[in-house]
């Protein structure tokens, strides 16, 4: 396909456009953490509202919160992700294709048909909400990123290796633990890391599943922003929760070679 | 554990079973049976004294959503708005990802997908709150620097939907485009084909499955949007924000309004099924 130069460079600057305009929301709102006023308009840079931000009981209780919680989402989205990986990789079964629709159903459909549906179930059972709920909806919607992670590389490792480890006198789990295992490590890492990036800046799930005392680092932002006084502890949050999701992607990008692809998203 | 392992090896199907179990439970028990709840509720009635759900079986809820016309005028703002954010996003994705793909030099390359990509995982409310700084009407930055802001209304609720989710579509039409061998695109062009003939035969055919799922996001995502439309919206209501408005007051109203998104993207996905995009996510 021969592009004149004129098309070439046009599609050059529109790319270059769409980047700016991509990140300029992000960098805006980062710059916003160290603004001297207590306002969204940025006109001097500090970090006064550091300290304060940081002692402030209710900022502290919702980082932890939000720590809690993803920590909890990601351990269980490892567990069940892996699991189902090795089910579809390693076996054909009677509804295997309505299973993998399945998997991908809660990020496919809107957070808030997510929310309200457990929600609607919680209820439904006598559940009484909180981290606990948070911690359920999140690791549901968690899933899947593992999944997809442990999925792409258990489809690049030769089963050979494995069989080689069987003729050699191992049993099923000597082979995981020494030869399967390690070679998923860095799809663990990468699923890890998601999966804990997802939860962490989660809002519209947690908002229909967290009740009245659960608060996460979201919830909080969504709560104070239009509260002038604490617009500077807001901004603070904002960096953090921005930070919380953006480096730890930046690692798990290099830890899956074939990067954080849709396959891994939300 | 020698002997469980054996056990494992001569039953694959309880080997089966024991990978299948856990997950199983969770997804297909507790998930699906949250949206067979959320179906179930939307059948009950609300106690107009107590503001108790009371659970008796009717059709009052749909009927007050057909009958109702702000609920149709919601719905059939939210589809369009849905529609043109993806329109815009796949507008957007595919010269974009043809740069990346076919134009950049690797390294290039290298820079900009991470720069197209990364944003997709920065915090979504962050990046809806940085807009509602934008476009205020009063001294939004955009106002500041170009004199004019689209202010709060459906302008800038599309704008920022096509914002957030732009990444998402980029994606699966960067790695469709990627997968397309050169040699098709030069074959096109000995054969006398046009760039835009090469583009409207070539490309677009093969990249019919990415767009599809593409699209999905985009428009799903629209459809159930309620936090950033509050943000940037104005007044402007979605199906969202009227799940959200009524979830507190009237539950069973709620769950049934937001079966309208679900039914819609069901269909969506189930087609798209069809097409193999699913393949593409």
């Amino acid at each position: 396909m021969h592009l004149s130069k004129t098309a070439r460079r046009a599609i050059a600057g529109l790319t270059s456009l769409v980047v700016v305009i991509l990140w300029a929301p992000i960098i805006y709102a980062g710059l916003l953490a160290f603004n001297t006023a207590k306002s969204t308009t940025l006109q001097g840079l500090t970090v006064k509202w550091w300290p304060e931000a940081f002692r402030d009981p209710e900022v502290r209780e919702a980082l932890w919160g939000s720590t809690r919680t993803a920590f909890f989402a990601t351990i269980i989205a490892l567990i069940l992700g892996t699991l189902l990986a090795f089910a579809i990789q390693r076996f054909s079964f009677f509804g295997k294709d309505a299973l993998s629709f399945a998997v991908v159903l809660p990020i496919a459909l809107p957070g808030i048909i997510t929310g309200i549906a457990l929600n609607s179930a919680f209820r439904q059972l006598g559940v009484s909400f909180g981290f606990k709920t948070i911690v359920i909806a999140h690791a549901t919607f968690c899933i899947v990123v593992v999944h997809n992670n442990v999925l792409a590389r258990l489809r690049r490792l030769p089963a050979s290796l494995e069989e080689a480890s069987a003729d050699l006198g191992a049993h099923t789990f000597t082979t995981l633990r020494h030869v399967t295992f390690p070679m998923l490590a860095s799809s663990f890492g990468a699923g890890a890391i998601l999966a804990f990036a997802l939860s962490f800046d989660e809002i519209v799930v947690t908002t229909f599943t967290a009740g009245a005392n659960a608060k996460t680092l979201p919830q909080y932002i969504l709560g104070n922003f239009s509260r002038p006084n604490n617009l500077p502890k807001v901004n603070v949050a904002v960096l953090v929760v921005l930070l919380l999701s953006i480096i730890p992607v930046w690692f798990a990008q290099r830890l899956s070679e074939s990067g954080p692809g849709m396959a891994s998203s939300r | 554990m020698r002997a469980l392992s054996r056990l494992l090896y001569r039953r694959p199907k309880l080997r089966l079973l024991a990978l299948l179990s856990a997950p199983m439970v969770w997804l297909v028990v507790a998930y699906l049976g949250a949206l067979a709840a959320l179906l179930i509720t939307s059948f009950y009635k609300l106690d107009g004294f107590s503001g108790a759900t009371i659970k008796e079986f009717g059709f009052q809820n749909f009927t007050e959503i057909r009958t109702v016309s702000v609920y149709r005028h919601v719905v059939v703002r939210t589809v369009l708005v849905a529609t043109a954010v993806t329109v815009i996003d796949l507008a957007l994705a595919i010269p974009i990802s043809f740069y990346l793909a076919k134009i950049a030099s690797p390294r290039v390359r290298r820079i900009l997908s991470v720069a197209v990509t990364m944003p997709l995982w920065a915090s979504y409310l962050v990046k809806a709150y940085a807009w509602r700084t934008f476009v205020d009407p009063g001294d939004g930055l955009i106002k500041k620097v170009f004199g004019v802001t689209p202010g709060l209304g459906l302008a800038s609720t599309t704008i920022v939907l096509a914002y957030l989710w732009l990444p998402y579509a980029i994606l699966p039409v960067y790695a469709g485009l990627e997968r397309l061998p050169d040699s098709l695109l030069e074959a096109s062009a000995d054969l006398g084909g046009h760039a835009l003939v090469t583009f409207r035969k070539v490309v677009i055919p093969v990249l019919g499955p990415a767009l599809v799922a593409g699209s999905i996001f985009t428009f799903s995502l629209s459809m159930g949007d309620y936090i950033a439309v509050d943000l940037v919206g104005g007044k402007t209501q979605m199906i969202g924000s009227v799940v959200y408005d009524n979830f507190v007051q009237n539950g069973p109203l709620a769950a049934a309004v937001s079966l309208i998104p679900m039914a819609i993207m069901l269909v969506y996905l189930l087609g798209a099924r069809q097409t193999g995009a699913l393949e593409n996510m």
